[in-house]
């Protein structure tokens, strides 16, 4: 047929145009997964379902921490027309202004569809007020979040604090489903056990439409997960023991760190200065934060386990362990000393100069008789046994790091310190090699000084590796999750697992335990008691580079049968025996006895008044006006007064410019007391009354 | 015989058609419930009192019947008695527009019609335009060689299509070269299909590329051509002058007629829409035409906003699709006019790639069949007819997928047989349902 075979052309024609459509319809559906993205983000809505967060519990199952319910007044920019913006503002106390600058902020964060927090923290009054008059705001609406809350007010630094994650977070934690906005442990506990607190978020879906209204659950829910909550901690901690701490270390730049020798569980752990955990939630959080975060004293900085202090005489039970390991000395080894050590050149002094008060290791110990103690570090270094000082050297730093000094030991808190037991090879950078140094150059660290530091917590440790007679448990303090499930007993595992770290015969233990306990007795100790109980103990005075001496103290008790090892450090306060004895004493004291006897609460009461805060500290408060952190000196006629070095209060007392504003803050204060009503003004009152009530009865006749 | 074939309508009717009309039929229905479904209100309910598309749709659907059933009951000979009077009427109706013109949606092509219903002459007039085109070529006398005829049938579809324009019909002015395909198969030297296709290259080319750079490259393919056939040209100066013309042309296209039709002729939206396809923007700060009335447009959501979703909707069923009903894109009504013109995007995204292929093979063979059925007839009459549904249909179909796809600017034109709408649904059932009636009578020879 005439042309019959352009039919045939038009049939291909139309071929090449379907071809055409399929292979864009295959690029579109079979190979763009942008698509798919795009219409989920158009059409499904999720919404996330914040869990509770698991709770932190102390020994006798008291909540360290608890969860609250705080209110967040969240909006949906697209959805915000014909807000009645002045009855919102005046309800929130901002300006119209304010209103157009936090909405632009929601928008720049969350984009004009998706739920932004516009203002976060309601107080119940407000929250009041909002819930009464939300019709009057079309987008906006309440939304439920739950904070923490510390009920006891106590061991901020130990429990850390949760906030918002920010851009850095994310970028960290990519793989864990963290969304901007969420929530997260930034410190301490909350950080360290973050996956577990935290449960599981769940996510619900909603489909919604072209105009952003929710049209109803997205595949009947199918694909929607439920919140599980975080599971719960439990600790050893004493918060009762641990609040006592933190108050004793009121005013005062320290720590205390009390563990429990028989599991390394940590009883109680405070840095000072300080803060109140309560201050890091909800909207005080704003407000709070940026103080703490300039203060000059640091207040967030856990001293605990951060704090770098050179141990000083504390560190002398652990030189006295090596030499008797090594077969050095003997216990009965004795130094003659005069109240100078003379062996290196340079004499270096010995707080006692009687005759005999080094006799043997025992009575070196109860006297700390740094000569004694210098002599056994040069023979520990210059061990025949080793040829040089340099393997000698090495030996030495061996049996600390095996102490648990110099080292991490691995507590569950981030951002540990290993502090320093320092290396040969800063000695022979220092020393021009190898070749040119010996025990005598290193000499003080012997006595815990030169470029040793350790940690409150290493100190700690080491107490109730003493105690226990060689070993210890990596310190910690989760005890145990709440369903415990094979991931967590892996993690936990190493806290349960003894640290047997050196063969070192029990006796040697014994003979150590012995002059500690000759501290207590008759020694440097000797006046703190713990009612009931014996206990064993060392003070230390460390020499440093940023002022007076460091107050240390360690010690554990019961002798016999140790429970608890505790360490205090109080910066630039003196001797060891003056400020962190007591401290250390009524916390062991407050943990065995679960209770102070009066006498020592009056101390407690004395104590935790006493203002040691080094000057150039208080100088910078009182340059930058927040003298409410200043409290005024409290020194009365007490019963401790008599053995207080009278030189080193003086030394503390603030200068003049500094006693006119603590007089200030003094008066201030007074004027706050509530006065008692006056007894005269009541009679008035009772007569002013009298005659109405006859007038009444006349008028009833 | 052909009281015979009345008595008896069914005989000679091409079943697989009729199959494939009610399937689609069947389809479209579905895609616009799809569209509408909401799982908050009650079906049998509002399907009995017709309140939403996809009822209404069943009852154009009840009236298309019986329409068809009539057309199948007519004699052939209506058709070709009837193909000049109907063309002329519907002329007349278009022009009737101007005049009685109702404002549906920016175009003023409706005419009100009683009980609320409106009648759009544009899209009779297809029809029409069909039977002329047939009735014109299948005259003895015309001879389809002849650029005469050639030029006549062109201005025959061409006073519809200009018509259309003027009411702001855009779309459905484009049908009308479909009717190529008919002239084409009747005699149309295929020079003027490449000139046209070479046309449509060189605005896309004039829309993509910098005029300055376009036109060194029209000169350098000039003076290529000169140069290697110079010898030819020595011999024939004329060539030389049909080369010289030809680049002439092209470059006259690209400088000035191009920039004047996007700027003079075009609506602004429609421009953009153009430009968008290449992925280039256009200022509507050039347009003259709309520059008077850019103010009503401020504010209203992006010229490409349409196709962004109606890609997403697509695109966002994968291979398996998303299911039956579950469309989320479809469910929260994110596609604009998602139940006409872009009734496509819902049946992408409730059944994917599996389902748009299927659908695309479906529509494919019945294209293939109306051909066949064209091909099959003894009169050119029915030929030249079938040729036009054909084209019809299949440039609805290309136009309508390939803008939902983004192959194409968005222009009205919808679905056949799927898209919501009884003026749609109505021309394309009488125009297949006449090709039905003439291939029932295949044998005959009508004039």
């Amino acid at each position: 047929m005439y042309n019959s075979n352009r039919g045939r052309i038009i049939q291909i024609i139309i071929g090449i145009v379907f071809a055409f459509i399929i292979v864009q319809l295959i690029s579109l559906q079979i190979f763009s997964s942008k698509y798919v993205l795009a219409a989920n983000n158009n059409a499904i809505f999720r919404k996330i379902i914040y869990p509770d967060r698991g709770i932190i519990f102390d020994r006798k199952k008291r909540a360290l921490l608890e969860n609250t319910i705080s209110y967040d007044l969240v909006v949906i920019p697209n959805e915000a027309k014909g807000v009645d913006t002045a009855t919102l503002c005046a309800i929130l106390k901002i300006d119209k202004e304010g209103y157009n600058k936090r909405m632009i902020e929601v928008i720049i964060k969350n984009s004009r569809v998706k739920l932004g927090i516009f203002e976060p923290f309601l107080s119940t009054e407000v929250y009041a007020q909002l819930t009464e008059n939300l019709y009057r705001f079309p987008g906006f609406s309440l939304n439920e979040r739950s904070i923490r809350n510390y009920p006891y007010n106590a061991a901020a630094h130990v429990l850390g604090y949760v906030a918002e994650v920010d851009t850095k977070f994310l970028e960290k934690h990519a793989e864990e489903g963290y969304e901007m906005g969420d929530y997260a442990g930034m410190t301490g506990l909350e950080k360290q056990y973050e996956s577990i607190l935290m449960g599981q978020r769940g996510v619900k879906r909603y489909l919604r439409d072209n105009k952003g209204k929710i049209q109803g659950a997205f595949e009947k829910g199918q694909f929607d997960t439920i919140a599980i909550a975080g599971r719960n901690l439990y600790t050893s901690m004493d918060v009762e023991v641990q609040q006592l701490a933190e108050k004793l270390l009121q005013h005062k730049i320290g720590s205390v760190v009390a563990l429990n020798p028989k599991t390394g569980s940590v009883i109680a752990m405070a840095s000072s200065p300080g803060y109140n955990p309560n201050l890091l939630t909800g909207n005080q959080r704003r407000k709070t934060f940026g103080r703490l975060f300039t203060d000059t004293a640091r207040p967030m900085y856990n001293r605990a386990i951060k704090g770098q202090y050179p141990p000083g005489s504390t560190f002398k039970p652990m030189g006295a362990l090596i030499a008797l390991d090594e077969g050095l000395i003997t216990p009965s080894f004795g130094y003659n000393c005069f109240g100078l050590y003379t062996a290196c050149g340079d004499p270096r002094k010995c707080e006692h100069h009687n005759a005999g008060h080094a006799a043997n290791l025992q009575l070196a110990l109860a006297n700390s008789c740094n000569s004694y103690f210098l002599q056994v570090f040069r023979m520990a270094i210059d061990n025949p046994k080793y040829h040089n000082a340099k393997l000698g050297y090495l030996k030495w730093k061996q049996y600390m790091n095996s102490f648990g000094l110099g080292r991490k030991l691995g507590i569950d808190l981030p951002s540990e310190n290993r502090a320093s037991i320092p290396d040969t090879a800063q000695y022979n950078r220092d020393f021009g090699g190898a070749k040119y140094w010996n025990s005598c150059y290193m000499l003080t660290l012997g006595i815990g000084q030169d470029r040793m530091t350790a940690t409150p917590l290493q100190l700690a440790n080491a107490m109730a590796f003493i105690a226990n007679k060689g070993f210890y448990y990596t310190p910690h303090f989760i005890d145990s999750v709440e369903e415990e499930d094979e991931l967590d007993k892996q993690l936990l595992a190493k806290f349960r697992a003894k640290q047997e770290v050196t063969k070192i015969p029990t006796e040697y233990f014994d003979i150590i335990k012995d002059g500690m306990h000759d501290v207590t007795v008759y020694g440097t100790a000797a006046f703190i008691k713990v009612p009931g109980h014996e206990f064993c103990a060392k003070t230390g005075t460390a020499q440093n580079p940023h002022g007076k001496n460091h107050s240390l103290f360690v010690c554990f008790a019961p002798k016999d049968n140790p429970k608890i090892a505790v360490a205090v450090i109080v910066e630039n306060a003196g001797f060891g025996a003056t400020w962190a004895g007591p401290i250390a004493g009524l916390v062991m004291e407050k943990y065995l006895n679960d209770s102070l006897t009066k006498e020592s609460k009056n101390k407690v009461e004395y104590l935790s008044n006493v203002d040691l805060m080094p000057s150039a500290i208080k100088d910078w408060y009182i340059r930058n006006n927040k003298t409410e952190m200043l409290t005024p000196l409290n020194i009365n006629n007490d019963e401790f007064s008599d053995i207080w070095d009278m030189q080193m209060i003086a030394e503390t007392l603030p200068s003049q410019l500094k006693m006119d504003t603590i007089k200030k803050t003094d008066s201030f204060q007074k004027n706050q007391l509530p006065t008692k009503p006056n007894p005269v003004d009541q009679k008035n009152k009772e007569s002013a009354l009298k005659p109405n009530q006859k007038k009444k009865k006349h008028s009833s006749k | 015989m052909s009281a015979k074939t009345n008595t008896d309508f069914s005989k000679g009717t091409d079943l697989a058609v009729i199959v494939l009309y009610l399937l689609m039929v069947a389809l479209g229905v579905l895609c616009i419930f799809m569209v509408e479904y909401n799982p908050s209100i009650n079906w049998s309910n509002s399907f009995l009192t017709a309140k939403t598309n996809f009822s209404k749709q069943i009852y154009f659907a009840i009236f298309c019947a019986f329409i068809a059933i009539f057309i199948l009951l007519l004699d052939s000979k209506v058709f070709t008695a009837l193909a000049n009077l109907s063309y002329v009427a519907g002329i007349l109706l278009m022009l009737a527009t101007f005049v009685l013109g109702k404002n549906i949606n920016g175009s003023k092509s409706w005419i009100p019609i009683a009980g609320g219903f409106n009648l759009q002459p544009a899209e009779l007039c297809k029809i029409f335009t069909a039977l002329f085109i047939a009735k014109y070529i299948s005259k003895p006398e015309t001879d389809f060689k002849k650029l005469k005829s050639h030029l006549i049938a062109g201005a025959a579809i061409a006073l519809p299509a200009v018509l259309s324009i003027m009411q702001h019909e855009m779309g459905l002015a484009l049908v009308y070269s479909a009717f190529i395909f008919a002239m084409y198969r009747e005699g149309l030297p295929p020079v003027i299909l490449v000139i046209l296709l070479s046309f449509a290259i060189l605005v896309i080319a004039t829309l993509l590329l910098e005029p300055s750079v376009l036109a060194i490259i029209l000169t350098a393919i000039a003076a290529l051509v000169i140069f290697s056939m110079i010898k030819k040209f020595k011999k024939n100066k004329n060539k030389i002058i049909l080369v010289i013309g030809i680049w002439g042309i092209c470059f006259g296209t690209v400088r000035f007629a191009v920039p004047y039709i996007f700027n003079h002729v075009f609506e602004c939206y429609q421009s953009t829409r153009i430009y968008s396809m290449v992925g280039k923007e256009y200022d509507c700060a050039q347009n003259k035409k709309s520059a008077s009335n850019t103010s009503e447009r401020h504010g209203k959501k992006p010229d490409d906003y349409n196709v962004k979703q109606s890609k997403i909707a697509i695109g966002s069923g994968g291979f398996w699709g998303r299911g039956f009903l579950k469309g989320t894109q479809t469910r929260g009504k994110y596609v604009p006019e998602q139940h006409t013109d872009f009734i496509f995007t819902s049946l992408g995204e409730a059944f994917g790639f599996v389902g748009t292929f299927i659908f695309l093979s479906l529509y494919l063979f019945f294209l293939f069949r109306l051909i066949r059925i064209a091909e099959r007839q003894r009169s050119a009459f029915s030929r030249v007819y079938a040729y036009s549904v054909v084209g019809i249909f299949f440039f609805h179909i290309a136009v309508n997928i390939s803008m939902t796809i983004g192959l194409f600017p968005v222009v009205g034109i919808p679905l056949p047989l799927i898209s919501y709408g009884g003026s749609s649904m109505l021309t394309f059932t009488v125009l297949l349902f006449i090709l039905l009636r003439l291939d029932a009578d295949r044998q005959m020879v009508l004039r």
